[in-house]
């Protein structure tokens, strides 16, 4: 019956898919970022959970406010009291999706909703368990970075390509599609924290055996609010290298 | 223990080969001493050169900061329409 339907871009399969946002002092892109996430997925069957780390701001009265617009069965607000780090953040999204699959995306809008459709496309077409958003192919791009940060970001991919071989070409990315199943699965096996969690999650599925399938993403670094990369970071990076090089 | 593990198995066999040809001497004996020395500078000009090369052809999209605050500006038209209030940040 579905040989009949012509148009691919009405999503064949009717899974649906939930997508788990961490917030902490992000009352404006969260609101930006969910309009856009509506405007490009209209004819998708989606929720967004928005895991709030207790952001004084005020993220999560907008976010009431975003529920009365869209629903609240569309829009989930599960909020945590304090920061308590973005690996149990979405463990703790995790366990409320209701979603075949489960988006994990950035509010801070360097991660475009308009992406999503060739996400869930690229899904369907493949039947991967996991699409993972790469900067660094063709298609892919940065943008707002100086020639420091380019040459810390091709050190680390040259150094975590040579000693890992983890067979995806963008490891830090964070915008990703998971199979539920799966994510619990390799999320479950995940320990460390901050960004090197990104990589973990990778790095494990890519030995786990998991089908992971890549889309070309562009990144425009933080419109509203300031950039979380410090000296200490390339420290955190390197530990996280030798521990995975050691574990899995 | 695993990935660690491929590695040094790589390097193991790469130092049988060495020692096999250190034994069999079937290349002068001076070269052959010299070779661990190649293999780890060839390593580190691959690893500059795949820097290089990556920084050269660096995607970049400019074009995107510019579509993504004309989004920003509809969002925000929408929002305020809607009469939710996101605040100046």
């Amino acid at each position: 019956m579905e040989v009949l339907d012509t148009k691919p871009e009405r999503t064949k399969s009717r899974s649906k898919y939930s997508i788990i946002i961490p917030t902490y002092n992000e009352r404006l892109n969260i609101a930006l970022v969910t309009y856009l996430i509506f405007k490009h997925l209209s004819d998708v069957d989606f929720e967004i959970i928005v895991v709030d780390d207790g952001s004084p701001d005020g993220t999560q009265d907008v976010v009431k406010q975003l529920q009365k617009v869209y629903g609240e069965d569309r829009i989930l607000l599960r909020p945590r009291p304090s920061k308590l780090g973005l690996g149990t953040a979405y463990r703790h999204g995790l366990k409320h999706a209701s979603g075949d699959f489960v988006v994990i995306m950035d509010a801070d809008l360097s991660h475009h909703p308009k992406y999503l459709p060739g996400f869930i496309r690229k899904q369907t077409e493949t039947g991967a368990s996991i699409v993972t958003g790469t900067r660094y192919v063709r298609g892919g791009g940065v943008h707002g970075w100086n020639l420091m940060r380019k040459l810390t970001s091709r050190g680390a991919n040259v150094l975590a390509q040579t000693l890992l071989w983890p067979g995806v070409s963008d490891l830090t990315g964070s915008f990703r599609l998971y199979r539920k199943s799966v994510l619990e699965d390799v999320i479950n096996s995940c320990f460390s924290k901050g960004y090197v969690f990104q990589m973990e999650m990778i790095v494990r599925a890519s030995r786990k055996g998991y089908h992971i399938e890549e889309v070309p993403i562009t990144f425009v670094d933080r419109v509203y609010g300031s950039s979380k990369l410090g000296g200490s970071e390339i420290v955190e990076y390197l530990k996280g290298l030798v521990y995975l090089l050691l574990t899995t | 223990m695993k990935h660690i593990l491929k590695i040094l198995g790589l390097l193991a066999a790469l130092s049988a080969v060495w020692a096999g040809l250190l034994e069999t001497s079937l290349i002068p004996y001076n070269y052959v001493w010299l070779l661990p020395i190649y293999l780890i500078v060839s390593l580190g000009c691959y690893g500059l050169l795949m820097v290089g090369v990556g920084l050269m052809v660096f995607p970049t999209c400019p074009q995107e900061a510019t579509l993504l605050q004309k989004d920003i500006l509809e969002a925000k038209d929408f929002l305020m329409r809607k009469g939710i209030d996101v605040g100046a940040a």
